[in-house]
């Protein structure tokens, strides 16, 4: 167990291209799903968070219900999608890295949602109707909002972020976990625990907790910056 | 003709009723002050005449809803975007239609109004509650409104900043606008209306000018009650 360790340690060390490449991997199908769902995430969750019409309990009933799909599920439908007699068949994306993004982005989707919506509505129920005297309609409160609530939307996508890199499920039914190809952080952990090849997995699990407790530091600074920003001005 | 003509209004939010009955009319160039204790309607009246709030029964009708006047609103609590005091308050007049720079040629102006034109490229929530209040007075008087509708503009200051925007009210008046004005302070009810309304749990109990208002012999218990 102590080897592992140390082996681990010397992985991280001395930059294992192996390491790195799953690493890079990783960072970048999240960030890329991520940048996709906050793209028509943060839209749709701004517009939910002001737009009153018929139906819209049951909208963000169906919404929280998505917040607990497990991934595995969205990895199971986005396989479907991908696979050679679904919908998407022909596209050849299965198996690959184009795929890994887009269950990613479904599965962080609801989160961006949802937490937006939650933000925005919080801050029209304060100040929407002073909005709406200035002339705003429900499209422009939304947008208005939504820049106002910057940092908090901020919050919001690290959040989502933390959702995408730490899955395992999705990825694994979609990627595969191909050496080289498709092998992210979480499937790689999986795969060599299960070989019994230890360094490797403690070294990205130890990579892997480094960086959701980097996103973590960047959530509380950020909401630390904020409030002392905001008792500093009002 | 008045220029709000409210008649027999209720307003029901969901099981409560918050106005009953209610009529009101202003004519042109008055400044009418609407007091009564918290939760009585005042605000929700207000609302009801500028429009964010419906009628669920009777009527309104401002002028300014038909487009023959402009109308403006100033609330209690001033609420100001994360951006520069001349942003915020361009803001209602792009969103109206004006051209960026027309609105911030347009917000200069407001902003001197309410000698603020100093402080235009500050950011906005660095400003003090009393300078904030003056933003959305300039915010209101960019659309050089005819109605003034203000809910406890003064509330929430500290009395310097009241004296400042007392002194602009005062000032609107001067200049024609009519003004409808939810307040506590009795002090400011008698400086600035030339009538008031009392409301009690969403009813009009008294509609007097301010001098006979405030008679020794007045009928009305409100200055008991407050």
């Amino acid at each position: 167990m102590a080897d592992s360790v140390l082996i681990a340690l010397r992985l991280i060390s001395d930059a294992d291209p192996a390491l790195w490449a799953i690493i890079a991997r990783s960072v970048a199908v999240s960030a890329l799903a991520c940048a996709l769902a906050s793209a028509a995430g943060l839209w749709l969750g701004a517009w939910l968070g002001v737009a009153r019409f018929t139906g819209r309990t049951a909208v963000l009933a169906v919404l929280g219900t998505l917040l607990a799909v497990p991934s595995v599920v969205v990895g199971l439908l986005v396989y479907l999608l991908l696979s050679r007699s679904g919908p998407l068949g022909h596209l050849g994306w299965l198996f690959s890295f184009k795929a890994m993004v887009i269950a990613q982005a479904l599965l962080v989707l609801p989160v961006v949602v949802a937490l937006t919506r939650q933000t925005i509505e919080d801050a029209h129920t304060a100040h929407g109707e002073q909005l709406q005297a200035m002339g705003a309609g429900v499209l422009w409160r939304s947008l208005i909002l939504a820049w106002d609530e910057r940092y908090a939307l901020l919050m919001v996508l690290i959040t989502a972020f933390g959702r995408a890199i730490s899955e395992v499920g999705a990825v694994m039914v979609v990627g595969g976990n191909i050496d080289g190809f498709t092998r992210v952080m979480t499937t790689a952990i999986a795969l060599e625990t299960s070989k019994g090849d230890l360094p490797l997995a403690l070294a990205l699990g130890a990579v892997l907790l480094l960086i959701v407790l980097l996103l973590n530091a960047a959530v509380a600074g950020l909401k630390a910056w904020r409030e002392r920003v905001e008792a500093q001005t009002l | 003709m008045s220029i709000i003509n409210i008649q027999a209004a209720d307003v029901w939010f969901g099981r409560v009723q918050a106005l009953q009955g209610v009529s009101l009319q202003v004519q042109r160039g008055e400044c009418v002050a609407l007091v009564g204790a918290n939760g009585s309607g005042k605000s929700t009246l207000l609302r009801l005449a500028y429009g964010l709030v419906p009628p669920t029964q009777g009527s309104v009708a401002l002028q300014a809803q038909v487009g023959q006047v402009q109308c403006a609103f100033v609330f209690q609590r001033p609420f100001v975007l994360r951006a520069s005091v001349l942003t915020n308050v361009a803001l209602p007049a792009w969103l109206r239609g004006a051209s960026w720079a027309q609105a911030k040629l347009r917000a200069m102006q407001a902003l001197g109004q309410v000698d603020l034109q100093a402080l235009a490229t500050r950011q906005a929530r660095t400003l003090s509650g009393g300078q904030q209040q003056r933003l959305t007075f300039a915010r209101a008087l960019i659309a050089h409104p005819d109605v003034l509708l203000l809910d406890e503009p003064t509330a929430s200051l500290a009395p310097e900043a009241k004296r400042d925007v007392e002194a602009l009210i005062a000032q609107c008046t001067q200049r024609g606008m009519t003004v409808l004005f939810a307040s506590h302070n009795l002090g400011q009810v008698k400086r600035l209306a030339s009538r008031v309304v009392q409301i009690e749990a969403g009813r009009v109990v008294a509609n007097l000018p301010t001098a006979e208002f405030f008679a020794p012999n007045a009928s009305t218990d409100l200055r008991a009650e407050l």
